[in-house]
């Protein structure tokens, strides 16, 4: 069973992994974007850290629901609300329990992800954050190694893609060569949720 | 690339406290980034509140003042501000007759204003939202994140703020804001990329001799690349690509705007093409603003917006307004 506190390594473990990777985050992004997506995830899983340790939520659920609410106040573009939706979603569906299963946390993560794609429009090929995190979320149901490896397999295919949603449609067959940076970010998450359910 | 910063990490926080000092008709908070004209809120007055990646300078937080904006909301450099900022700049300018959201066509503005205005209605301020999406270098919209905001943002703020002075209510100053919107057109061209204070290098790699077609205002590449052109060619093909999309029966307003690191010599020089092109194609210029408004940090180049007006339109572009960086009339 996952309590809070595993849900709080996870967040701890992203931000660790987003610190290592923000320089490759925003190379991809200054190929199709605006040069930024790494610093930006950067702040907000900082901001992250720091409230998670300073308000101690006690459930799963909750720990979700306050990292979402901090990445929206505090990354701003797309990925907040994007990033902050995904988590908050997520939270929201695992309810107030204090431990849930890793099945409650595939559903959860399901919802989650849905919540992003309605959000922000995208479906699966529109090289976005959602081509790491669907395919993730169904491996899920085969271990977190093999959600892992979808979404980095996920995020790796984004390359052929035309972009379709963002600030890299605006580059037309331009966009087409390039890896999606939030697909990668994406893609970090996921490897953390991993990272953290390996110990 | 020398930037003329103490540590990226502030210069944002940096140019707000700078622009607290230089303009005390503002109320500037740094630490909420929130930039407020400090007669806020205007009894009676509908509220005009925008935001957006720092960068554009002056927009957003120098088309604050009495005539256009009442406050601005300052995101990180190129990326949008937080729905806290928003709710925060809304509380402290509505009036009670309602405010009014100028947002640009990017996907994080719209997401982050889109989440800020069911908060601000949660608290009980009436919004409305206008969205800015002017750019005919974004072809293809239905595949696209549709057409981008730039340069009709100065006009849409600047109208909507006259008839909001003017003490006009909420639907009626978004109706307007909503027509000057489908009247604006822009198109942009880059001859260098920008540089970002969190990178250091260029964005985009852009060689000596080439200049990108339809760039945006955020450093993203354009749609197409040529060989340099001279500044009558680049004319020709700006307003042509507008005309394309927009026939004008009306006259127009027509904006010659400055990417940041383009001399204002080569910006009037580029407007007596810009208008030679629209003389040739028998478009009427009723006034005419060229200087650095909707800009993009260091970028060179130009953008060309053109806004048909009737009267009304008219009457509210030359209305006073007095703020940092437009400033007439009052």
């Amino acid at each position: 069973m996952l309590d809070a506190d595993f849900f709080r390594r996870w967040m701890t473990a992203t931000a660790a992994s987003v610190d290592r990777e923000a320089d490759r985050l925003t190379a991809l992004d200054s190929a199709i974007g605006d040069a930024d997506h790494g610093s930006n995830m950067q702040r907000g899983f900082a901001a992250v850290r720091t409230t998670l340790a300073d308000e101690a939520p006690d459930t799963p659920g909750a720990v979700l629901m306050l990292s979402g609410r901090q990445l929206i106040s505090t990354v701003g573009g797309a990925s907040g609300p994007l990033y902050g939706t995904l988590l908050r979603r997520t939270g929201k569906a695992l309810g107030e329990a204090a431990e849930v299963g890793e099945e409650q946390l595939a559903e959860a993560l399901r919802a989650g992800v849905q919540g992003v794609m309605k959000l922000g429009g995208a479906a699966l090929g529109d090289k976005t954050m959602v081509d790491a995190l669907l395919p993730a979320v169904e491996a899920l149901g085969s271990g977190f190694g093999a959600a892992r490896e979808a979404a980095e397999k996920g995020a790796k295919d984004t390359v052929p893609l035309l972009a379709r949603k963002g600030r890299a449609s605006y580059l037309g067959e331009r966009s087409i060569g390039h890896q999606d940076p939030g697909a990668t970010s994406s893609a970090l998450l996921i490897a953390a949720l991993a990272e953290t359910a390996e110990g | 690339m020398k930037m003329l910063i103490n540590v990226p990490e502030t210069v944002v926080a940096d140019a707000l406290r700078g622009m607290a000092a230089a303009h005390p008709d503002l109320a500037v908070d740094v630490e909420n980034r929130v930039i407020v004209r400090r007669d806020a809120p205007v009894a009676g007055q509908v509220a005009l509140v925008s935001g957006g990646g720092s960068g554009h300078e002056p927009l957003h937080g120098g088309f604050v003042g009495p005539g256009m904006l009442s406050a601005a909301c300052p995101g990180e450099v190129f990326t949008s501000p937080v729905p806290d900022q928003m709710v925060r700049a809304a509380a402290a300018v509505d009036s009670g007759a309602g405010v009014l959201f100028v947002v640009k066509n990017y996907t994080g503005d719209v997401l982050n204003f889109d989440m800020a205005a069911e908060l601000a209605e949660d608290e009980g301020v009436q919004v409305a939202k206008v969205l800015v999406n002017d750019d005919v270098a974004v072809t293809d919209s239905l595949f696209t994140a549709g057409r981008r905001g730039t340069g009709a943002t100065l006009f849409v703020e600047k109208l909507a703020g006259a008839a909001a002075a003017e003490g006009r209510p909420l639907e009626q100053v978004e109706s307007i804001a909503r027509r000057v919107n489908e009247n604006s057109r822009s198109f942009g061209v880059a001859l260098s990329a920008v540089t970002t204070p969190a990178k250091g290098s260029p964005t985009f790699d852009l060689p000596e001799g080439e200049l990108e077609l339809g760039i945006g205002i955020h450093g993203e590449p354009g749609r197409e690349r040529r060989p340099m052109m001279t500044s009558g060619e680049i004319a020709d093909f700006a307003v042509n690509a507008i005309l394309e999309d927009m026939s004008p029966h009306n006259p127009v307003l027509v904006l010659v705007n400055g990417m940041g690191a383009t001399p204002l010599l080569e910006l009037y020089g580029f407007n007596a093409e810009v208008q030679r092109v629209l003389a040739e194609r028998g478009v009427a210029v009723v006034r005419t603003l060229v200087g650095n408004y909707v800009t993009s940090l260091d970028m060179a180049g130009a953008s060309v917006t053109l806004c048909q007006v009737d009267e009304e339109m008219l009457r509210l572009w030359d209305a006073p307004v007095r703020t940092p960086a437009l400033r007439w009339g009052m």
